[in-house]
């Protein structure tokens, strides 16, 4: 036990003397947090629309006043003909544009149908379909109330939104943030400072030393453990105060959760180095092997549900996609354990999993 | 020249010595992009929701016949009551709930409206959003299908009016076929990571191992060590970019509109800008953990404001600013000008001049930065 | 004829630690001049000012002729330098090792060939020329090193603590290299705490806390401090009080 203890006293000395990777660990994933908190969204605005108005009158004018009106849409011209919007729409100069039929105003009085058509630049998929909902509506209102009519059957809907009524972005992307960048920066500084032992060969020194592998990889592991706990203060301190993200549950759990699911991260440096022969391959296969499966299937950006059904079976295996359910839950939903242990009782059969792993790894390659 | 040519012979030896980082750099990118290609999308399919019809009339009933007609709901709970609703929402049994109130078949007869309740889990917003307005013309086309059929009282007949025919279209992306957008969005992450991986820890390496100082001893100079550890890695990322548009087309069959010539100078420029940052970080760091670091942080600022996964005009105004400094932005816009709308050198000419001039800038740094002795 | 090597009050300072202080002397064309002196007592500091790799506090020294501050490249592609890690390139073989300094230093490449053959030869790999550094032993490892830093015909070759770690034989076969390079003409600058090797050089400075403490042959020197063995020698100057 007390060469245990002295290890561990080694191993965090040797943290804090490494003032720069101390300044990186601890201010990475804040300085991230903080950024993309800002700018990481999928709300869409100030769509460049153009319109095309044959024969502008009453009617059209009120259409593009709505539009205009609108901080959805800024319009960014009007024409009478088509010509040059093929040219507009691949430069990427105009996103959508709204063709009017000519002499609206008396259709209207006639009965005549109108036809309008709506094209969207549908490159990106997702924000294609929200631009063109957003214009349909604005059409669909227009139309309501410009053209008379009288008792058509309607249902009104009052739609509401629970855990996140405003649907703010940094809501959404802030605790996902918190789990991501936890992810791959305590992986990688495992699966580093491990395997840079290995290199080095001060590794062998402590495999022969009566501490049980168990112990050392633990060992190497806690000021990690302390390092990342702090890191989630500081993070969830930013999510807090600049981005108002709630916290509707129990803070206590929240901490608890995060220690967990550090050791989980860090446990997975562990087997990643047992298996790397040596720092760069270890770097390689944290980094770039972890970065987008990470950020892809853990349900960071783009929601489980939307992936095929093989991802979303593939996503049970990425820890963070675990974490991620877990921190939404408390912070948004302010759910407790009661409804989180699954996911909690998956992230603790992973470390244990992992750290097994490792520490066998470990004696493995001595032996 | 004769000692560039050496020293970019040994990066090459050096390289494909190492039989596990050649497997990694290969391996690593052609299995994420045919697994995640497949993921990245907001759609939604098959959405759990439960209806708490107070009415129970066949009105009522033919709406939720209506909702698990589609593929987009699935009903999985039928209730009377609200009482569960809670907790299904908390625990995430289903992501909808929509409240019929009593006396809605009722309300339609006489009064020729009704009022529903929809209640969504906006945990993940982006789908909230979609889901409701899949709701939302799901209840529209019930509501036109029961003017026609459902018998009214005489005064609120409808009298109809000049008809509203909006016709939408989709264009460069009709099929909206979401792997069309992830696909050139994941070739340029992935050869962006390794590329700026290996630059990173590349010098540091040398320095750890001491092979460096033996190099600083020799006529060698600095711009000759900074161009033979760019060369190699430059062609190196062009060969995954390849890799990476070939399965593009071949598996995925995404459009290349435009002229394919422009995509690699593009390419060749933007790796230049990438893989000269990555020489310069590994100039600034002194170990290969802190590079690893360093280029973790790097990547993750480039990626996430880059416009591949979320868009650019999203942003608030100072990011987008920001974002012109990002060279990722700028290869990325290329790439989906050229391949997905077919633009030409009018429209990215001015980017890539703009990348070109970074990757001067970038590797001026490098080259400023390396020092072959310590002051 | 200029001197080989040529040192003026060389001073490093780190802060306020002086690791070398003031150091004159100078190394005459073809001679072998050893560096000795304790673990820590500047040795390695001052070569690394001599090969241009770190910049002095004060003081001045030509290499070669060519002053180390302000002719640094002129002064690199003179000189060879082999240092305590002896640097090859691990994950290389024998011959791409040799091929890539020779370039590097703009041997033409059919003299690469003739003398990779030659080297190759003298140090007994001539079967090994195509495997990794990285498997052959220690010993044949510092004379490749040695060999590697003689490719290029240097005038001035500068040697760190080159035989560390191999056993008595195998350091007298590395001398006899060095010796061979010394009567080709080229001169050596090689430190060692290992005082046996003193006696090889024609002259050697013993280094005192940044200092050179006594200089001259190694005759010379064991005279000057009054002692019968360099052992002698060295103790009497790093612990002045403690011989009697």
């Amino acid at each position: 036990m007390r060469a245990f203890l002295g290890f561990v006293r080694k191993e965090t000395l040797h943290l804090l003397r490494d003032r720069q990777t101390l300044a990186i660990l601890l201010l990475f994933p804040v300085v991230q947090v903080l950024i993309f908190g800002f700018a990481v969204r999928t709300d869409v605005e100030d769509v460049a629309i153009a319109i095309v108005d044959p024969t502008p009158d009453v009617a059209t004018l009120n259409l593009r006043e709505r539009i205009a009106a609108s901080d959805r849409f800024h319009i960014v011209g009007v024409t009478t003909s088509t010509r040059g919007l093929d040219a507009r729409f691949r430069d990427g100069s105009v996103r959508q544009a709204l063709l009017l039929p000519t002499d609206m105003q008396r259709r209207i009085g006639r009965g005549d149908s109108l036809s309008l058509q709506l094209l969207t630049d549908g490159s990106d998929p997702n924000t294609g379909g929200i631009m063109q909902g957003y214009a349909t509506a604005i059409v669909d209102r227009w139309y309501r109330e410009v053209v008379p009519q009288r008792g058509v059957l309607r249902i009104e809907t009052q739609s509401r939104m629970r855990y996140n009524p405003t649907l703010e972005s940094a809501h959404l992307f802030v605790p996902g943030l918190v789990a991501f960048v936890l992810t791959i920066v305590s992986a990688l500084m495992t699966a580093i400072s491990i395997s840079r032992e290995r290199e080095t060969g001060t590794m062998e020194m402590l495999l022969v030393s009566p501490i049980r592998p168990v112990a050392i990889v633990a060992g190497k592991v806690i000021p990690y453990i302390v390092l990342g706990f702090v890191s989630v203060l500081l993070v969830l301190v930013a999510a807090r105060t600049v981005f108002d993200v709630p916290l509707r549950g129990s803070l206590v759990l929240l901490l608890a959760e995060s220690g967990l699911y550090i050791i989980t991260a860090l446990a997975l440096g562990v087997v990643i180095s047992t298996k790397a022969p040596n720092q760069r391959t270890a770097m390689i296969a944290a980094l770039a092997g972890l970065l987008l499966p990470t950020m892809i299937l853990s349900g960071f950006i783009f929601p489980i549900d939307s992936l095929p059904r093989p991802l979303q079976l593939l996503s049970y295996i990425v820890p963070a996609r675990w974490f991620l359910v877990i921190v939404r839950g408390i912070m948004l939903k302010g759910a407790g354990l009661a409804t989180l242990w699954q996911e909690t009782l998956v992230l603790v059969g992973m470390t244990l999993l992992f750290l097994v792993r490792g520490s066998r790894g470990l004696a493995i390659r001595l032996g | 020249m004769r000692t560039v040519f050496f020293l970019v012979r040994k990066e090459f030896l050096q390289i494909f010595r190492d039989r596990t980082t050649v497997f990694q750099i290969l391996l690593i990118p052609v299995v994420q992009l045919l697994v995640l290609a497949n993921a990245a999308t907001f759609d939604v399919k098959q959405v759990a929701m439960m209806v708490v019809d107070e009415d129970r009339t066949t009105v009522s009933v033919g709406l939720v016949q209506r909702l698990e007609g589609g593929r987009q709901f699935r009903v999985v709970r039928y209730e009377p009551t609200d009482a569960g609703v809670d907790h299904a929402l908390l625990d995430r049994e289903v992501t909808a709930v929509l409240h019929i109130p009593r006396h809605f078949e009722e309300d339609l007869v006489r009064r020729g409206w009704a009022p529903v309740q929809l209640v969504l889990n906006s945990e993940e917003g982006a789908t909230a959003g979609i889901v409701q307005s899949y709701a939302l013309s799901i209840l529209g086309a019930y509501a036109r299908e029961l003017d026609r059929t459902l018998p009214r009282l005489e005064a609120t007949r409808t009298v109809r009016v000049a008809p509203l025919d909006l016709r939408t279209q989709r264009w460069f992306n009709p099929t909206r076929n979401y792997k069309h957008w992830m696909v050139p969005a994941l070739m340029v992450s992935l050869t962006t990571i390794i590329g700026l991986l290996l630059t990173a820890q590349n010098i540091t390496r040398e320095n750890e191992l001491g092979t460096l100082e033996q190099l600083n001893v020799t006529p060698m100079t600095k711009v000759q060590f900074i161009a033979a550890k760019l060369i190699p890695f430059w062609l190196l990322s062009l060969l995954i970019f390849t890799i990476g548009l070939t399965i593009g087309k071949l598996v995925f069959g995404i459009p290349m509109r435009g002229n394919l010539l422009l995509v690699y100078l593009a390419a060749m420029v933007y790796l230049v800008v990438v893989l000269g940052l990555g020489l310069w970080i590994s100039t600034i760091t002194r170990t290969q953990q802190q590079a690893m670091f360093v280029a973790f942080f790097v990547i993750l600022i480039f990626l996430l404001m880059s416009g591949l996964f979320t868009p650019v005009d999203s942003m608030p105004r100072w990011a987008q600013y920001a974002a012109e400094a990002n060279p990722v932005k700028h290869f990325v816009a290329v790439m989906r000008a050229v391949l997905v709308r077919g633009a030409g050198l009018e429209t990215v000419g001015r980017p890539i001049l703009g990348l070109g001039v970074a990757g001067i800038g970038v590797l001026a740094l490098a080259v400023g930065r390396y020092r072959k002795s310590v002051a | 004829m200029t001197h080989a090597i040529e040192t003026r009050e060389l001073t490093r300072r780190f802060g306020d630690f002086t690791a070398v202080d003031a150091i004159t002397f100078h190394v005459e064309p073809g001679e072998v001049f050893g560096f000795l002196g304790a673990n820590g007592a500047g040795k390695t500091t001052a070569i690394r000012m001599l090969i241009g790799a770190l910049a002095p506090t004060s003081g001045s020294a030509t290499v070669a002729g060519y002053d180390i501050r302000t002719q640094a490249e002129q002064v690199r592609r003179r000189i060879g330098y082999m240092s305590q890690k002896f640097s090859l390139y691990e994950d290389l073989t024998v011959r791409e090792n040799i091929t890539l300094y020779g370039g590097i230093y703009g041997v033409s490449t059919r003299d690469i060939v003739t003398r990779t053959g030659d080297i190759l030869a003298r140090i007994g790999l001539e079967h090994a020329g195509d495997e990794l550094v990285r498997e052959i032993p220690l010993g044949w490892k510092q004379q490749l090193a040695f060999s590697v830093a003689l490719l290029h015909r240097p005038d001035i070759v500068f040697l760190d603590e080159p035989t560390g770690g191999v056993d008595p034989i195998t350091r007298r076969r590395f001398w006899e290299l060095i010796y061979e390079a010394g009567a080709a003409g080229t001169s050596v600058l090689v430190t060692t705490h290992y005082l046996d090797e003193a006696e090889y050089c024609r002259r050697i400075s013993i280094m005192v806390d940044g200092a050179i403490a006594a200089m001259g042959t190694p005759a010379e020197v064991r005279r000057s401090v009054g002692a019968e063995t360099l052992d002698e020698v060295f103790l009497k100057l790093t612990r002045p009080g403690a011989a009697a």
